[in-house]
C-alpha cells in the first residue's frame, strides 16, 4: 500500500512539475494557467492592450533591432504572439492605450501616437509631443503614465535622490528643509491629455511626498488615483548604530496610497515602519527610528515588505477571474536588490482584495516563479523580473519582464 | 646563509602584508560597496554598474578608478553595452592604503584577474 502511495505521489509530483512548465514556469492559484505570450523582445517596462487584444510594450532602451515600442499580435489566439513588430528609438517606461490613441513616455517627454482600425501605428516617426522637459536626473527617472476618464494624464516624476540629503547618499549629510526637490519632482503631475507641447507650467502638481512611483492606476470604482511607492534605501549603511542589516532588510515598507489632489505622502521627512505601523521621522531629519513625523501626510492603505519594488499596479475590471479578484489590485514586484547581505525577495505578482474601494484583506502572492530560482542572490540572475501589468478585453492578465523581455499571459480556466 | 634567512623572512612578511591588505579590501567592500554592487559583484541592472567582468574595473585607467572611489560618481555610465544610472557615494574618509586594498580586492575577486594596486600608485593620483 505504501508503495502505491509512493508511486502515486511521484506521478502527482511529476505531473505538477509538468503543469508548472506548461504555465511558462509560473506558480499560480488553482484554476489559473499561463502562457509565454512573447519572449526576448527587449527590456519591457509597462504594457498596454487594445480592445482587439493587440499588446504594446514600452522598452527601457531600444532593443537589438533598434525598436523601443513593441507591438505584439496573437492573431490565432493560442496565447502566443506570432506577429512582433515595433518602432521608436527612445527608452522609457510609460505606455497607455485609450481608444485609437497610444501614449508612450521617454524619461523626459510624453508622446501621442494614432492607431488605425487594425491597431497599427499611423505615425511612428511623427508622434505629437504632449508633455516635454520633465526632469531626468537619472535616478528614479522613469515616467509612468495613466489617464483618468476625462482624458487627463497623470505622470510620476520621481525624486532624483534617496532621502533629500544635501549630498545624496552620503553618510552624515543632513536632509534639506524644506526639500527643494519637491518643487519639480517627488510627486505626481497632472496634464491635459490632448494639448501639445505642455511643460511644467501647464501642468499641476497633483500629489507630493512620493519618492518614486512606478506602478499607478486609475481605480474606476473609486474614481481616483492609486499609486505604489518605492521606499528609501540604505538605513543600515548610513545609520549602522540605529539600524541593523536585518532591520534594513525589512524597513521601510513599500506602500500603496489613494491620492487626491493636494495630498502629501511624506517623503523625505518620514518613512513608513510596518511593525510600529507609524510614519517615522527620517534619520536625516533628526529621527532615531522611533520619533514620528509629518502628521499632515497620508498613511498608506497597504504596506508591503521593504525593497521589493512595486513596478506595476492594476485594478482588475473584468469578470474572467473568480469573484475574489474582481475590483482588487494586482501589483508586479520587480524583486529587491538592496536586502543584501540577506537574500533578495519579490519577483512575483501580488494581489490585494478590495471591497467598496478599500483593501478588504491581507495582500497575497498571486503569481510566483518568475525568477526561476527559490533564492535570488543578484537580480541580474533572475529569469524574469515582473514590471508591467495589463488586462485584456477577455479579462486575462498580462505581465511584462524587463530583465529578459518576456510577456506572460495569465488566464482562468476552471 | 644569513641572506637566505632574510629573504625567507622578507617573503613571509610581504605575504602577511598582502593577506592583511586583502582582508582589509574585503572588509571595505562588504561594508561600503556590497549593498549596491552585490555580493557577486554583479551590480543591479539599469542601476548599479557591475564590477565582475567589467572592462573598467580590470582596465588600466587606475586614476579613474581611484577618482570614482574618492569622489563618488554621478553620471549615466555606459558599460559593456548597458547603461547604469544610480549615483555613487563619495568616500572622502578612505585612506590611500584602503583605496589600494579595495581596488586590489575588486580587481581579483569573482572572475576578475588584474594587477594589484599599490599604495604608491594611489598616492600618485592627486586628490581633487
Amino acid at each position: 500500500m505504501k508503495k502505491i502511495i509512493f508511486i502515486f505521489s511521484c506521478t502527482w509530483l511529476a505531473s505538477m512539475s509538468l503543469i508548472a512548465q506548461n504555465n511558462a514556469g509560473l506558480r499560480l492559484p488553482q484554476g489559473f494557467s499561463a502562457t509565454l505570450f512573447a519572449s526576448n523582445i527587449g527590456a519591457a517596462r509597462h504594457i498596454a492592450i487594445t480592445p482587439s487584444g493587440v499588446v504594446f510594450a514600452k522598452l527601457n532602451a531600444p532593443n537589438k533591432e533598434g525598436k523601443s515600442i513593441i507591438r505584439l499580435e496573437d492573431a490565432n489566439k493560442d496565447g502566443v504572439a506570432e506577429k512582433v513588430t515595433g518602432w521608436g528609438n527612445y527608452g522609457g517606461t510609460g505606455i497607455v492605450v485609450s481608444g485609437k490613441k497610444l501614449y508612450a513616455s521617454s524619461d523626459e517627454n510624453i508622446y501621442l501616437y494614432e492607431l488605425n482600425d487594425k491597431d497599427e501605428v499611423v505615425n511612428p516617426t511623427a508622434p505629437k509631443t504632449i508633455v516635454k522637459g520633465l526632469l531626468d536626473r537619472r535616478q528614479h527617472s522613469s515616467k509612468s503614465i495613466v489617464l483618468d476618464p476625462q482624458g487627463n494624464i497623470y505622470v510620476n516624476i520621481g525624486a532624483y535622490s534617496n532621502a533629500c540629503q544635501e549630498k545624496d547618499r552620503t553618510p552624515g549629510s543632513k536632509g534639506m528643509m524644506p526639500c527643494p526637490i519637491l518643487d519639480s519632482a517627488g510627486g505626481i503631475w497632472k496634464f491635459d491629455g490632448q494639448k501639445e507641447n505642455q511643460v511644467y507650467a501647464n501642468g499641476k502638481r497633483y500629489a507630493t511626498g512620493l519618492r518614486n512611483v512606478i506602478g499607478l492606476d486609475w481605480n474606476q470604482n473609486t474614481n481616483s488615483l492609486f499609486v505604489t511607492q518605492h521606499g528609501r534605501d540604505q538605513l543600515n549603511s548610513f545609520f549602522p548604530t540605529m539600524y541593523s542589516d536585518n532591520q534594513n532588510a525589512e524597513l521601510p515598507a513599500e506602500t500603496m496610497y489613494e491620492v487626491k489632489e493636494g495630498d502629501d505622502c511624506g517623503w523625505p521627512y518620514v518613512y513608513y515602519d510596518p511593525y510600529q505601523k507609524k510614519k517615522i521621522l527620517s534619520p536625516e531629519y533628526g529621527g532615531d527610528g522611533k520619533k514620528e513625523g509629518a502628521s499632515n501626510a497620508l498613511s498608506p492603505l497597504v504596506a508591503f515588505p521593504a525593497h521589493m519594488a512595486p513596478m506595476g499596479l492594476l485594478f482588475y475590471k473584468g469578470n474572467q477571474f473568480p469573484e475574489k479578484y474582481r475590483q482588487g489590485a494586482f501589483i508586479a514586484f520587480h524583486g529587491s536588490w538592496n536586502r543584501a547581505p540577506l537574500p533578495q525577495e519579490g519577483y512575483f505578482v501580488a494581489f490585494v482584495p478590495f471591497k467598496d474601494g478599500k483593501p478588504a484583506g491581507d495582500w497575497e502572492i498571486f503569481a510566483n516563479g518568475f525568477a526561476g530560482a527559490e533564492v535570488v542572490s543578484n537580480p541580474r540572475l533572475a529569469k524574469a523580473r515582473p514590471c508591467g501589468l495589463a488586462e485584456g478585453a477577455d479579462g486575462s492578465l498580462y505581465v511584462s519582464d524587463d530583465n529578459h523581455g518576456n510577456v506572460f499571459k495569465i488566464s482562468f480556466h476552471p | 646563509m644569513k641572506s637566505v634567512y632574510l629573504v625567507v623572512i622578507f617573503t613571509l612578511m610581504s605575504l602577511f602584508a598582502q593577506s592583511q591588505n586583502k582582508l582589509n579590501g574585503k572588509k571595505i567592500y562588504e561594508t561600503r560597496c556590497l549593498t549596491c554592487h552585490q555580493a557577486d559583484g554583479g551590480g543591479v541592472p539599469n542601476m548599479n554598474a557591475p564590477l565582475d567582468a567589467s572592462s573598467n574595473v580590470v582596465g588600466n585607467n587606475i586614476a579613474r578608478l581611484v577618482g570614482i572611489i574618492r569622489n563618488g560618481y554621478n553620471e549615466r555610465v555606459a558599460l559593456d553595452g548597458y547603461y547604469y544610472t544610480n549615483a555613487m557615494t563619495a568616500n572622502p574618509d578612505l585612506k590611500d592604503q584602503d583605496i589600494a586594498d579595495v581596488l586590489t580586492y575588486i580587481r581579483n575577486t569573482w572572475s576578475n584577474k588584474a594587477s594589484s594596486i599599490s599604495l604608491t600608485q594611489v598616492q600618485k593620483i592627486k586628490k581633487k
